[in-house]
């Protein structure tokens, strides 16, 4: 045997039954439940302590509630926020089901571009589309007429405003649900002398189902949490999330923001707890064997639908064009020369340029910090076997921010970060504070995402690291983290946009000095001036664009350079 | 239940009084299920071993609380006479290789199978000679600078051989490591690493549900059942003498028949009387199993002196390449069935067909008895 044999290591301590290796993790995962208890738990807590307290802080039981539910014009929100939701559901998720059969079971031409061209809205703040309505249907709107004297600003607008802002959302459901299907069944419809319509019933709607109900709650959600919509074009028309805003910011009634905060909760919980039950029951109906569908051409049914989708993604472009087309205009709707002092935002608002910065250092940490307590995170829960129970508080922790609305979970941070016995207390306004809430509030896609991606590589490298003796985050680090880097952008990514957009999460927490681009739109607007919250929207759409574009790139430099193993 | 490994074919008695591995009453339950029921067993230095049994039997759970992946709730574990049953992996003495291989995707071959040996700072060019060397042993020296992917399953297979291996462990475990694998490799493979076992001496436990790779591959077979050692023995061993009706079943065909004890060394089937010198272990009239392998019926050479000779006709015929199966039916108990191995030679000689009545010989000694229930 001529194997050349290699210095002997030093032999173990025998009495060590745990290894370095395993306090290091139990340390991560007890650090990741502390962590994720101060940035969600506590402050979800401390709002609810509040809504118990009267100004002086003392506790008065069910006292705020009663005055909420004995004061009509409050309790009367709960029901326009439903109403206003369910309508726009009514509305987005037949349009967005129809657009995502188009994409996934047709043989229409660019599919895949009009694909991104629906996600767009997703790059611009929500009110952004409120902000396009009244440009065009508004008192100066420049199509006033087509509405015979009646008015946008209220429930109408609200809805039309939503179905563009929720209509990506639906549709990213849409397709992962439609796109999954399994060509045999349809060939055994087929071979069975099945009608088409019968076909859609028993196969197609059935392998959808989940996806719909996942859509419905989604969208329902997102309309009833959703502040800045209705805060530009609602009018008189009052909504929870305007609710919750008034009492705070505009009356310093904290508790009664801390009441609605709490009722603004349910409708979001609901939502996210029966969904979950009904996803409980979905079983895999894509066995590892399925065949993937491939349509076949059919000319009719493709032309139609590519009619369809030229409508909808117009629409969906001209509204984000309008605003920003608005921003560029010298004085609306009467001379509409192109100017560029929109963008002078010093003129309409005292922070100026300043709440961009913060807006893109904001976004650009919250990416960075995010990013890695997340993955970081998910992989704790996903890959080691320390501590079961401080795990799974830990991903139930990461589950939670999904059912917690934005303005809600702000609210919280407010009442938390300014209780007087919180020595956090001093970074109250700051921007740590923002990055923090952000990386909160947008916790679990993350976290989903990342522990997809886990879920996915070998189980077996952590043991078989550990047979070779190298500690773990050596293999986290050299091997984990570069096969997930895909995901570990798109993490990032996601950050960086939600972060830079959101508006509910971040109104009530920024301090002088660090007010943020979105909060500045709402600020012009109410202020009356409409273009520079058209203009510094724009900058929001193209920055968040602009990472996007990064992103795509960087994943392509990625796969061809760094990425060559992936390659056969 | 002690079941101890006896020396390997060739190995000294030294070996024996010390074995490398050396397991007591480990006992593993997930939940009400109990995945190693008391199991105690010994591994001598050289030897390899595999253990053998259905999907759910223990075998790999066995295999994960030897390397400490997944540890016991009771028992001990000792490799190389020092007491593991606590200590975490990395602090244990093993090489482990996958089903999946578990390579890391993103590193060359040479990255792969050097992994283990960055942290023993020998120096870049110990290192890279050692890589080299193990590349060599496995038969891949040139392929050192491609990725796993672009590598086929055996070579795969082999890079992570060559990796578990890397720092000379003074245990080798295999768990499932050729199931991935189409059947042509798999042949391959299973001499390439019966060889370099050999040649290595390391000692070495492979998990498989193949009885015919473990009948191949091993010194001792140690045949597992619900959590609990049924057998351990060498292949042939297992085979000629299985212990219980499971070993029986599970390692290679037999046929089974409801039996009754005639008398000191005989049994009845139906209404055929057989002499049975197995039959001996059990009491006169107690109802038991017999079981025969299809090989062992005797259908040439039959004379008047030949014992068990019975009356049969033949059923079914299956052809499978070699030789062919044959459905046999006695006269004598219509309700039997009995399964023959008929080489193709024999089935010309006595132009074998289906409904052709043919005497039979059931060879006493290869009559087996075990206990019903």
């Amino acid at each position: 045997m001529s194997v050349t044999t290699l210095p002997e290591r030093a032999p173990a301590a025998a009495v060590a039954r745990i290894s370095r290796d395993e306090w290091l993790m139990r340390l991560g995962v007890i650090l990741l439940v502390g962590w994720l208890l101060l940035i969600i738990a506590l402050p979800l807590w401390a709002l609810l302590q509040k809504s118990f307290q009267n100004a002086d802080g003392q506790f008065i039981g069910l006292a705020n509630y009663a005055r909420y539910f004995s004061t009509p014009t409050l309790f009367g929100s709960i029901f326009n926020s439903i109403g206003v939701a369910v309508i726009t559901t009514l509305i987005v998720i037949p349009l967005s089901f129809t657009y995502a059969y188009a994409l996934t079971r047709s043989r229409m031409p660019l599919r895949s571009l009009f694909y991104a061209g629906a996600m767009l809205p997703l790059f611009a703040p929500s009110l952004l589309s409120a902000i396009s309505l009244i440009y065009l249907f508004g008192n100066q709107g420049l199509l006033k007429g087509l509405l015979g004297g009646g008015s946008i600003y209220g429930a109408a607008g609200i809805v039309v405003a939503q179905v563009f802002y929720c209509f990506p959302h639906a549709l990213i459901i849409a397709v992962t649900a439609l796109a999954l299907a399994d060509a045999r069944l349809y060939e055994v419809a087929d071979a069975l002398g099945t009608t088409r319509g019968r076909i859609f019933r028993t196969v197609t709607l059935p392998g959808a189902k989940f996806g719909l109900i996942n859509a419905i709650f989604v969208v329902f959600t997102l309309v009833v949490t959703d502040f800045g919509i209705a805060k530009v074009i609602g009018g008189q028309f009052n909504v929870l999330a305007t609710d919750a805003y008034k009492q705070v910011v505009g009356q310093q009634n904290f508790q009664m923001g801390a009441v609605v905060g709490m009722v603004l909760l349910v409708p979001a919980v609901l939502a996210f707890v029966i969904d979950r039950i009904v996803q409980q029951r979905q079983v895999a109906l894509l066995s590892a064997r399925a065949v993937p569908l491939e349509p076949k051409v059919n000319r009719a049914r493709d032309v139609g639908l590519l009619i369809y989708c030229l409508v909808v993604v117009g629409l969906l472009i001209g509204v984000l064009g309008t605003a920003i087309w608005a921003s560029f205009i010298t004085y609306w709707p009467y001379n509409l020369s192109l100017t560029l002092r929109n963008y002078d935002f010093g003129t309409f608002d005292q922070s100026g340029w300043s709440s961009y910065a913060n807006s893109v250092a904001m976004a650009a940490l919250a990416a960075i910090l995010g990013t890695a307590i997340v993955f970081t995170g998910a992989y704790l829960i996903e890959k080691t076997k320390v501590l079961p129970g401080g795990r799974m508080i830990a991903h139930l922790l990461a589950m939670l921010p999904m059912a917690v609305p934005g303005l809600v979970l702000g609210l919280g941070y407010v009442f938390f970060i300014n209780a007087s016995w919180n020595p956090l207390n001093i970074f109250y306004g700051t921007l740590l504070v923002l990055v923090v809430n952000c990386t909160a509030h947008f916790y679990t896609v993350a976290h989903i995402t990342a522990l997809t991606a886990l879920k996915q590589i070998d189980p077996e490298y952590e043991s078989v690291s550990a047979s070779l003796k190298v500690p773990f985050w050596r293999t986290f680090g050299r091997v984990t983290v570069p096969i997930c880097m895909p995901a570990i952008l798109d993490i990032a990514v996601y950050f960086f946009v939600n972060a830079l957009t959101t508006v509910s999460a971040v109104i009530f927490l920024y301090g002088p000095g660090t007010k943020l681009a979105a909060i500045a739109i709402v600020h012009m607007d109410e202020a009356g001036a409409t273009s520079g919250a058209a203009a510094m929207a724009s900058v929001i759409v193209a920055t968040a664009l602009g990472a996007k574009l990064l992103h795509l790139l960087l994943d392509r430099v990625l796969f061809m350079r760094l990425q060559a193993w992936r390659r056969r | 239940m002690d079941a101890l490994v006896k020396p390997a074919p060739g190995g000294d008695t030294a070996s024996a009084a010390a074995p490398l591995l050396r397991i007591r009453s480990l006992t593993k339950k997930f939940g009400q299920f109990t995945a190693l029921n008391d199991v105690s067993l010994d591994v001598p230095k050289g030897e390899f071993v595999c253990f053998l049994g259905p999907s759910g039997c223990g075998k790999t759970t066995l295999l994960r609380a030897i390397a400490g992946l997944d540890p016991q709730d009771a028992g001990l574990i000792e490799i190389a006479g020092r007491d593991v049953s606590h200590l975490p992996p990395a602090a244990r003495d093993f090489g482990i290789v996958f089903q999946s291989y578990a390579l890391f995707p993103n590193l060359t071959v040479g990255a792969n199978v050097g992994y283990g040996l960055v942290n023993r700072r020998a120096g870049r060019a110990a290192m890279d000679a050692r890589v080299h060397e193990l590349l060599t042993l496995v038969g891949l020296k040139d392929q050192e600078k491609k990725y796993p992917v672009q590598l086929s399953g055996g070579q795969q297979q082999r890079v992570a051989l060559a990796r578990a291996l890397a720092t000379s462990p003074g245990l080798l475990l295999l768990d499932e490591p050729l199931s991935a694998l189409d059947a042509r490799v798999r042949l391959r493979l299973r001499d390439e690493i019966k060889a370099l076992q050999r040649r290595l001496g390391v000692t070495t436990i492979m998990v498989t549900h193949d009885q015919e790779e473990a009948l191949a591959m091993a010194d001792r077979i140690v045949v597992m059942n619900q959590g609990m050692i049924e057998q351990v023995g060498t292949p042939q061993e297992i085979y000629r003498n299985p212990t219980t009706a499971f070993v029986a079943d599970f390692v290679g065909t037999m046929t089974f028949l409801d039996a009754e004890i005639a008398g000191p060394m005989s049994l009845r089937v139906g209404a055929i009387e057989l002499a049975c010198p197995n039959a001996k272990r059990f009491a006169t009239g107690a109802s038991v199993r017999i079981g025969l392998r299809p090989e062992e019926i005797r259908v040439r050479n039959i004379d008047r002196e030949t014992p068990n000779q019975i009356a049969t006709r033949v059923t079914g015929l299956d052809f499978l390449g070699s030789f062919c199966r044959a459905r046999l039916k006695p006269d004598a108990a219509p309700g039997v069935a009995l399964l023959a191995d008929f080489s193709l030679n024999l089935m010309r000689d006595l132009a074998v067909a289906e409904g052709q009545p043919l005497t039979v010989a059931l060879p006493p000694e290869s009559l087996r008895v075990f206990a019903k229930g």
